[in-house]
């Protein structure tokens, strides 16, 4: 006995085997990233007033990932179309257009991430914190660009992303003698990666949980996009399956991003 | 909807898909066009953020990966996960209602 | 139809004639085939099941007769982990006990329950000839043994395995200054992968492959309850890999989900804070819970067939059973809190917790009920399978009655973290699902090796073990009201009113010597397998040959198919005409009818 609908659908459920597999797969990614929001929503909510930081991120790079996730989104489901209307060639052209989409959201992202990781906090000996890009780091001084001192108070107050962006930046240039020791002895400044707080702490592992969610299903597209098309002459109509299977991963990861992307960077 | 449709069909498709496509991409510019409204209630922003995030999911869900049309037990396992989604968010949340916060604050 | 039962020996030859020669690594180590692949989860898990008993001695001793050295392991315990003279420490002890807990949920129970009988009966009771994904179940399988060495490695790191216990409580589990944490975090995401994949497979195969006619109600319950079982895992487990995942950033990456402000531990150096302890054992729990079902509901099928089988009398209930399952796992999702009264994450959220706690023993005690009421009036044939079938009722009754003073927050506060959580479930999970499990491995080893393991010895390892069992976890019950707490290396002696004369709240003597009792006992349990493992081994090549394909007359597809079954499984692709148990029904010329038979 072979297995039976691994490409003809099973009558009394209507699915072939991987459909129901891949669904089954995405429900459990779906309580993966809702246990990460429902983290999220705890962790905002249990914030002491000033603490999350809104705004903090670049939205036009964040709407720019978004754009570029949609255009892989369609181009993926008209990669699948094109197998269904027997078009292998335009197949092809649409699913490279996917994998540049892929590549091209990781590029954006890690920029984003270098970002963070150059951006300071700076607490001075008189109590005042800078905030801004660390550019130079001389042997006596630091010089922040896009920078500002950080008003407690005022920061306390803000909830929207807009306030944040109504901030004067300025470039700040510091003497290292000025800056608070930490026990140790080391400057007390830190950049902006996940142990900043909570807020870059879920951003990094939410947004680092996707990429490589991202990087996943672009290697399965890429696979069967290249090594492994043959199997396009040999059973087409498995071999549409498996594209329509990848298909509905890479919407998911797509779906994610949908909502990553107001919660992380507009709210 | 995968299976039994002839090339004509899909060109029907392909509009569809086309269509939701453009939806998409204008709700990826309301949103980010209402962050920057100077909305002062932080429960409506979230509200407004949240709604056009869920319109965008429904579009992607139900026709980029066809669940408006699909079958019966796919429906049961999301409806599945779906309650429980909801309950471990629900109830965790639930948890740091003020009257619960003795333990931090 | 009959004429898939055959007389032995039957034609291994005759089968594998059309089937392509696989080399060894292919057909016994890289195998896709899912009795293969059960086989390897089942001889693994049964080692870690053995590892994990170890273990758990030498905790006993140091329970019992603290800071002494151990005798036998002592000197190995010094080589291997630094143990002074051979003493159990207070580390030492912590290690053991979190890895015992560990070994024996993740690397023990589950994947010899789900994963080993599953993957060897669930195809064969639906008429399918495999998975559904032959591939992603090797993987799963992979993914577990490499899980298991991680954890396994961890001991020999500098500072030994993890030390926050099998619960891992931040912020304890990260101030713990030795990387045993991180190991185990890293061997659970392992592990986790493996149950994910394993419960796509089985969810899938049960789903997409019965064979024609076999409709839902049509399935065995065992089948049924593998399918709770996969949907517990598949939806359960995604929120502890991300805990695991936050739990990881806050130890290499200096994060703080589960650290909250003001936290000051030399060993965590500089944290932001602002995170939240509440948070890990909300996601802990929320696989936690189901996780006791996922222990529990796999020996309850099993139960079930065996029980079924041996009355020679149809399942009191079948239907009751199939919905009381489904009712388990769905209420199985929101009575996770219950383990966190102590918390104070407050009264109303409390409330809701214990009542649907109080809601969930209803359909647990609808099965047991359905069960014991199916041997009302039968002559049951009292085999080595069925005699542990049996004690797992009251087994399971004990854990399961004791557990109702732990669902109520009043009465939890005075028991939680105490010997008497320990005694409570472990009923659940030693006396009864491991006696489930037994009674599966003596129940199908003849469908797997076309021999009969050994009665007598079976009715010894029977015996022994009911008693033994008993000895430990009765004691335990009452040590517990007594407030001894659990996860001290010294049994509680530097609390026992001996040391303090007169001192209100200590242990009394009476209390303090049940540590001893139980102690012997539980070495006494670690004899009483040797004949389990004897008989095992032996009886591959040793034992009684089964007398026909379906030695045990039963009714279920798995025993109307060649001994082994060859690879595809069936002969003929089976057709099934009637539900799972259809034993003595009247006019019929014997007292089984199988599910295949027109
Ligand atoms: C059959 C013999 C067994 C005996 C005698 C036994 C004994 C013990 C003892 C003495 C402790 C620790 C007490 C403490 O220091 O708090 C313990 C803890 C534990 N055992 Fe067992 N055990 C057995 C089997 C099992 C099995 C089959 C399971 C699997 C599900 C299991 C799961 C656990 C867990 C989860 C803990 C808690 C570990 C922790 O504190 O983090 N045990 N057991
Ligand atoms: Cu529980």
């Amino acid at each position: 006995m072979d297995i039976p609908y691994t490409s003809e659908p099973r009558q009394d459920t209507g699915l072939f085997n991987a459909k129901v597999g891949i669904w089954l797969f995405l429900a459990s990614e779906v309580m993966l990233f809702g246990a990460l929001f429902s983290s999220y929503i705890l962790l905002r909510v249990g914030a002491e007033p000033g603490e999350w930081p809104h705004g903090l991120l670049n939205i036009p790079l964040g709407m720019t990932n978004t754009i570029v996730l949609i255009v892989s989104s369609i181009t993926v489901v008209m990669a699948w179309a094109s197998l269904k209307m027997k078009n292998f060639a335009r197949f092809k052209l649409f699913q490279s257009i996917t994998l540049l989409c892929a590549l091209a959201f990781l590029g954006i992202k890690s920029y984003e991430y270098h970002d963070k990781f150059t951006h300071y906090e700076v607490w001075l000996k008189d109590g005042k914190i800078a905030d801004g890009h660390l550019v130079e780091n001389n042997a006596d001084t630091i010089v922040l660009h896009h920078a500002h001192y950080v008003d407690k108070e005022a920061a306390a107050k803000v909830t929207h992303a807009w306030q944040e962006r109504e901030i004067k930046e300025e470039e700040i240039t510091i003497k290292k003698s000025d800056i608070r020791l930490r026990e140790g002895g080391k400057l007390d400044m830190e950049s902006y990666g996940p142990w900043h707080n909570t807020y870059t702490a879920i951003y990094f592992t939410l947004t680092g949980l996707h990429a490589l969610h991202v990087i996943g299903g672009a290697i399965v597209i890429f696979f069967l996009w290249g090594p492994l098309s043959g199997m396009w002459k040999t059973d087409p109509e498995r071999y549409t399956n498996r594209i329509e299977i990848s298909g509905l991963f890479w919407h998911f990861v797509d779906l994610v991003w949908i909502f990553l992307f107001p919660v992380l960077y507009l709210l | 909807m995968s299976d039994n449709h002839d090339a004509h069909d899909f060109q029907k498709h392909v509009k569809r898909y086309l269509f939701v496509f453009y939806a998409l991409i204008v709700g990826t510019v309301i949103t980010v066009a209402a962050s920057w409204a100077h909305i002062d209630s932080v429960a409506i922003t979230v509200a407004i953020a949240l709604f056009i995030a869920c319109m965008k999911g429904f579009l992607v869900a139900g026709y980029f990966m066809h669940l408006i049309s699909e079958r019966k037990m796919i429906y049961g396992i999301l409806l599945a996960t779906v309650f429980f989604f909801a309950g471990l968010m629900y109830l965790t949340i639930w948890s740091m209602q003020p009257e619960s916060l003795v333990h931090i604050r | 139809m009959q004429a898939t039962t055959h007389a032995l020996p039957h034609g291994a030859v005759a089968h594998e004639a059309h089937h392509e020669e696989l080399g060894f690594w292919r057909k016994y180590v890289f195998s896709t085939d899912h009795k293969i692949i059960g086989i390897q989860y089942g001889i693994t898990a049964l080692i870690f099941l053995f590892f994990g008993f170890c273990l758990m001695m030498m905790m006993r001793w140091s329970i019992a007769y603290p800071n002494t050295p151990v005798p036998v392991v002592g000197p190995l315990l010094e080589k291997v982990l630094g143990a002074d003279k051979g003493v159990i420490s207070g580390e030492v002890y912590n290690q053991f006990g979190a890895m015992h807990g560990t070994i024996m949920v993740f690397l023990g129970i589950v994947p010899l329950a789900f994963a080993a009988f599953g993957n060897f009966v669930v195809p064969l009771q639906i008429g399918a000839p495999d998975m559904a994904f032959p591939r992603i179940n090797m993987a799963s399988y992979q993914a577990f043994v490499v899980g298991g060495i991680i954890m396994l490695v961890s001991f020999f790191i500098p500072g030994g395995a993890a030390q926050a216990g099998w619960t891992s409580y931040s912020p304890l589990a990260s101030a713990v200054a030795t990387q045993g944490q991180t190991f185990w975090i890293i061997g659970m995401v392992f592990l986790i992968t493996s149950s994910l994949l394993g419960a796509v497979n089985f969810l899938a195969t049960i789903i997409q492959l019965r064979a024609p006619g076999m409709t839902w109600m049509r399935l065995p319950f065992f089948v049924w309850s593998q399918f709770v079982t996969g949907f517990l895992l598949l939806l359960a487990f995604p929120p502890l890999e991300a805990a695991a995942i936050m739990q990881l950033m806050d130890k290499v990456a200096h994060t703080s989900f589960f650290l909250p402000s003001g936290l000051q531990i030399s060993s965590l150096g500089h944290i932001s804070g602002g995170g939240s302890p509440l948070l890990w054992q909300h996601l802990f729990w929320f696989l936690g819970h189901p996780e006791v079902y996922v222990l529990i509901l796999p020996a309850m099928g099993i139960v079930c067939e065996i029980i079924a089988n041996n009355t020679r009398k149809p399942i009191w209930g079948y239907k009751s059973l199939v919905y009381s399952a489904l009712t388990i796992g769905f209420l199985s999702f929101i009575v996770w809190a219950h383990h966190m009264y102590m918390t104070g994450m407050g009264t109303k959220i409390s409330t809701f917790f214990q009542t649907t706690t109080m809601i969930i023993s209803i359909p647990s005690v609808i099965i047991l009920t359905c069960l014991f009421l199916s041997l009302w009036g039968a002559s049951i044939r009292f085999n080595a399978p069925m005699l542990f079938a049996l004690a797992f009722l009251p087994m399971f009754g004990i854990g399961g009655l004791t557990g109702l003073p732990l669902g109520f927050n009043y009465s939890d506060l005075h028991l939680h973290d105490t010997y008497y959580v320990i005694a409570h479930f472990h009923y659940v999970v030693a006396p009864g699902t491991i006696f489930g499990l037994f009674a599966g491995i003596y129940y199908w080893y003849p469908k797997m090796t076309g021999r009969h393991m050994s009665e007598f010895w079976g009715k010894v390892h029977f015996w022994t073990s009911l008693i033994f069992m008993n000895l430990i976890f009765q004691p335990m019950f009452a040590q517990g009201m007594a407030g001894m707490l659990r996860r001290m290396a010294d049994g509680g002696a530097n609390y026992s009113a001996a040391q303090v004369p007169g001192a209100i709240g200590g242990l009394s003597p009476m209390i303090m010597h049940f540590n001893q009792t139980i102690s012997i006992a539980a070495w006494c349990l670690g004899l009483a397998q040797i004949p389990f493992i004897i008989n095992f081994f032996w009886s591959i090549k040793h034992g009684k040959p089964i007398a026909s394909d379906n030695p045990w007359e039963a009714t279920t597809l798995e025993w109307q198919t060649p001994t082994p079954p060859p690879h595809g499984n069936f002969e003929k692709a089976p057709e099934v005409h009637r539900g799972p148990y259809e034993y003595s029904v009247p006019g019929a010329a014997r007292d089984f009818t199988p599910q295949n038979e027109a």
